[in-house]
């Protein structure tokens, strides 16, 4: 690991503050990505903020019916909410997919939205990759791709963002609420916070320099049954080849998302619209132009019939 | 074999020179890091000089100095020669390294000592003894929970944080009704303990194990 120095925040203007000092320095809360990636010495920050004293680990209501939960909650504790595992299920399945016992209980909301991809060209810092050396090309393709995205990819990049937490999130419309080194609040819509690869797969958020997240907030539960199936290698603790989230009614409307097949978190908002028609015509539209490799043209027959499922489990449970 | 009064040099002596002699302080820190580093703020270390860290371990405080590289494992391993928590992959893979951090199981490689400030920490020295063993200790050895026994300090501290979590309420990937009390059964257990492998395959003594003190039928 490079040496670095560290503090220790007590409030977000002090951490705010901080990383206005040091150009290039990172907040730390659970720590379970990033120390992972400089053991690797593929992230090297030469300044560490640890913001786990922020105080953001509240799950409160909002006067709009919904949720705001602190960047700081665990994903054991957001997982185990009682309001979440009412009422926002899918969000309690899919962090319960993810990681193991002790990584949920390090782990925090904001760190897990900041997750940085599994591809093994970006870990083996012996091969060229644009996200971690930008210009220096991509060893997935042309490479071994079974595990990567088949949609929104792009030449520079076809890498997957890798969290479960996420992809519900996504579908639950959420906003993340952030401060800026200036002070100013925004609500980053969820859907305009991961960015596709481009040219540019190294900027992977709509954060700005020293922008803190303090916040995801829900709107207001959907009802409806909520499942989230996630296909993988092995049956626990394994990254996910293809996952479906829904959210269904029982005349058959509802919401869809994705994980495992793109950049970020895919969600086609037009392809809701065909879940009474099934699994086929829905995959049609939520994989329009899709690009898979010839490793992982799979995930297209996977994504449609692990929806068929979802979509039998919402039938079977009405 | 447990005659180490009879040797000059035991295994963990041997072990407890290694570690002495990297515990000279380290300097060549000071050159990878920027000339100026930012302005001290309320707690901030200076480049290349140890931070200093205060944990409770095993219920006896302790106040260390470590480059704030130094992981919670490394910490306990090589600071305080508490070397029952194993280092196996170092990047939260395998759960070797498993113990409880107030309350809580995690994985202690990756967090660094410099952010367990105040924290708690309980590892497999502090479960038991061997005149005294902790409930879950006595379970393995009766069940043979193990083969080389690398990744049982961190199988007993992660079970330990597991039937608590159920205790909790906690629900799991295969808990049927996230809004019921989870039971214990042997699937909700390979699910929980998914994060501490055994490369000698042990798991289903394991699950015996821990049956017997979760009170399941395996």
């Amino acid at each position: 690991m490079k040496a670095f120095t560290f503090e220790r925040a007590a409030s977000p203007a002090q951490a705010l503050a901080a990383a206005a000092r040091a150009p290039g320095a990172r907040f730390i809360a659970g720590g379970t990505n990033l120390l992972d990636l400089m053991k690797l010495e593929i992230e090297t920050p030469q300044h560490l903020i640890d913001v786990n004293g922020l105080g953001l680990d509240k799950i409160e209501a909002t006067p709009e019916g919904g949720l705001r939960i602190g960047a700081l909650v665990r994903n054991t504790d957001l997982a185990a909410d009682a309001r979440v595992r009412r009422d926002y299920g899918v969000l309690s399945r899919a962090l319960l997919a993810g990681a193991s016992g002790q990584l949920r209980n390090q782990a925090t909301t904001a760190g897990n939205l900041l997750q940085r991809t599994r591809c093994p060209y970006f870990y083996d810092t012996a091969q060229p990759c644009n996200k971690r050396q930008p210009g220096s090309g991509c060893a997935a393709l042309g490479g071994i791709s079974r595990q990567h995205a088949v949609v929104g990819s792009s030449d520079a990049c076809i890498a997957t963002h890798p969290s479960d937490m996420a992809v519900a999130m996504r579908l639950l419309d959420a906003g993340v609420e952030t401060m800026q080194p200036n002070g100013a609040r925004r609500t980053i819509p969820i859907a305009d916070f991961h960015r596709l690869p481009g040219n540019t797969p190294h900027i992977e958020t709509a954060l700005t320099a020293g922008e803190l997240i303090t916040a995801v907030t829900l709107p207001a539960p959907l009802g409806g049954k909520h499942i989230y199936q996630k296909v993988r290698d092995r049956s626990s603790y394994a990254f996910a080849l293809v996952s479906v989230a829904a959210v269904l009614q029982p005349d058959g409307t509802g919401r869809v998302a994705l994980g495992g097949v793109a950049h970020r978190p895919w969600r086609v908002e037009a392809a809701d619209q065909a879940l009474p028609q099934g699994a086929k015509a829905t995959t049609a539209l939520l994989l329009a132009g899709a690009r898979p490799t010839e490793h992982n043209a799979f995930k297209i027959t996977l994504v449609e019939r692990t929806l068929d499922s979802v979509l039998a489990a919402a039938r079977s449970r009405a | 074999m447990n005659h180490p009064a009879e040797f000059t040099l035991s295994r963990r002596g041997l072990l407890q020179t290694g570690a002495a002699s990297l515990a000279v302080p380290v300097q060549l820190a000071a050159a990878a890091t920027p000339a100026s580093p930012p302005a001290a703020a309320a707690e901030s270390s200076r480049a290349g000089v140890p931070m200093s860290v205060n944990l409770t371990v095993n219920g006896k405080a302790q106040r260390l100095a470590v480059d704030p590289r130094t992981t919670l494992l490394d910490a306990l391993r090589e600071h305080l020669h508490l070397t029952g928590t194993k280092k196996g992959c170092d990047h939260g893979q395998c759960g070797a390294c498993t113990v409880i951090v107030n309350g809580r199981r995690i994985n202690s490689c990756l967090t660094l000592a410099v952010m367990q400030e105040g924290s708690e920490v309980t590892t497999i020295e502090g479960l038991g003894q061997p005149d005294n063993l902790h409930p879950l200790q006595a379970a393995f050895v009766k069940h043979d929970g193990y083969q080389c026994g690398y990744c049982t300090p961190g199988q007993i501290c992660s079970a330990v944080g597991m039937l608590q979590e159920v205790k909790q309420g906690i629900p799991s990937h295969v808990t049927g009704d996230l809004t019921a009390q989870p039971l214990l059964s042997p699937s909700e257990m390979r699910e929980r303990m998914s994060g501490n492998i055994c490369r000698c395959g042990a798991y289903s003594n394991i699950i015996d194990a821990i049956s017997e003190v979760g009170g399941v039928k395996a």
